[in-house]
C-alpha cells in the first residue's frame, strides 16, 4: 500500500460530502408536519368575508392548500401552472391561503392572473401560516381524505414538481 | 381660590401627558425579557442566520407576537419551544437537543478527537520502534567511536 493512499481515500470522502453538500438548499427546511393531521383553521373566505373555510369540509376528498400572496413575486412564477392545471382532468381542488395580503389586492390578483382555486381562505394576520409552518410564500400542501399532510412543496410549484411528485401521489392515494 | 382651581385644572391637563410619557416601551418587561431570552435561542427561518430576537423580518414579527401571546398565557420555555420545533422543526433551534437523530452531531466531534488520538499514538508506538530496532552494529560503533576521537584530538 502506498503511503498516499489513506490521505487520497479521505480527500476524495472530504470531496464527496462536499460536493453532496453543494446541491442541498439551505432554504428548504424539511417540514415536521409531512404525515401530521393538517392543523385545524377557521377563517373567513377571500371572496366574501362571511362566509369562512374550515379544512374539516374538504374531508374524503385529495386536496391540495396552496399559501400565496399578491405580493410574493414567486407565486406569479407558479400561479400560470396552477391555473392549468385545474383545467386537466388530473385535477384535485386547490384551496388557496391567501396569506397577509389586503383583500383588494388579493381579489385584483386573481380577476387579473385567473383563479384557479376552489375558494380561497384569507388570513389577514399569518396565523394559520403559523400553525402550517409557513416560512416562504408560495408553499403547497397536499392533503389526503383522512386530513392528513401527505407532501409540502417550499416554494413555487413547477411543471417537474407537479409531475414527478404530486401526481404520482394524488394517483395513490385518490385509489 | 380661582388661581388654586385654575393650577388644579393645568395639574389635571399635565397629568395624562406625564403619564404617557412614563409608559414603559414593551408592554410588559417582564414578558418582553422572557421573549428576548427564548427568542435568542430561535432561529429566524428567512435570515437564517440571524436569531428570531435580532431579526425584523416580517415572519419574525409575527412569531414573536406568537411567543409573547404564549408567554402571557403561562407556557414554560420549553412549551414555546416545543410549539415553534413542532410546526418549523428542529432547525429552528440554535441548540439542537440531544435525541437519536442528532446524536451524530452531538457526539461526532469527540469520536473524531478519539480517533485523531489513537492513530497519532499508534504512529509514536511505530515510530519508536522502528528507532529502537536499529541499534549500531560492531564495525559500526568503532567507527563512530573513532570519529569523536579524531574530533577531540
Amino acid at each position: 500500500m502506498n503511503k498516499f493512499t489513506i490521505p487520497l481515500v479521505a480527500f476524495i470522502v472530504l470531496v464527496a460530502l462536499l460536493a453532496v453538500g453543494l446541491t442541498l438548499n439551505p432554504r428548504e427546511v424539511p417540514s415536521p408536519l409531512v404525515g401530521k393531521p393538517a392543523p385545524d383553521f377557521n377563517v373567513p373566505q377571500l371572496h366574501d368575508p362571511n362566509l369562512s373555510f374550515s379544512p374539516r369540509e374538504m374531508a374524503g376528498k385529495v386536496w391540495l392548500l396552496n399559501v400565496w400572496a399578491s405580493w410574493c413575486v414567486s407565486c406569479r412564477e407558479e400561479h400560470p401552472i396552477l391555473v392549468a392545471f385545474a383545467k386537466t382532468d388530473a385535477a384535485v381542488p386547490i384551496v388557496g391561503l391567501n396569506y397577509k395580503d389586503k383583500r383588494d389586492d388579493g381579489l385584483r390578483w386573481l380577476a387579473r392572473f385567473g383563479d384557479p382555486y376552489h375558494l380561497s381562505a384569507f388570513d389577514a394576520d399569518g396565523r394559520v401560516g403559523i400553525n402550517y409552518g409557513v416560512y416562504g410564500v408560495p408553499e403547497t400542501y397536499l392533503i389526503d381524505k383522512a386530513g392528513t399532510i401527505r407532501f409540502k412543496q417550499i416554494g413555487p410549484v413547477t411543471p417537474a414538481v407537479l409531475e414527478k411528485k404530486i401526481l404520482p401521489l394524488v394517483k395513490e392515494l385518490n385509489k | 381660590m380661582k388661581l388654586l382651581l385654575a393650577l388644579l385644572a393645568t395639574l389635571c391637563l399635565v397629568h395624562p401627558a406625564l403619564a404617557k410619557e412614563a409608559a414603559p416601551l414593551a408592554e410588559d418587561p417582564v414578558v418582553e425579557q422572557r421573549l428576548i431570552h427564548i427568542a435568542e435561542e430561535l432561529r429566524c427561518l428567512v435570515c437564517q442566520n440571524e436569531s428570531l430576537a435580532g431579526s425584523r423580518a416580517e415572519l419574525a414579527m409575527d412569531l414573536k407576537r406568537e411567543v409573547r401571546d404564549l408567554i402571557k398565557e403561562g407556557k414554560s420555555d420549553a412549551e414555546v419551544k416545543d410549539f415553534l420545533v413542532s410546526r418549523y422543526g428542529d432547525f429552528v433551534l440554535y441548540r439542537p437537543q440531544v435525541k437519536p437523530t442528532t446524536y451524530l452531531l452531538w457526539a461526532g466531534p469527540f469520536v473524531l478527537l478519539l480517533v485523531g488520538i489513537a492513530l497519532l499514538v499508534n504512529f509514536l508506538r511505530r515510530r519508536n520502534q522502528q528507532v529502537a530496532e536499529t541499534p549500531l552494529s560492531e564495525a559500526e560503533k568503532k567507527r563512530a567511536e573513532a570519529l569523536l576521537k579524531e574530533g577531540q584530538s
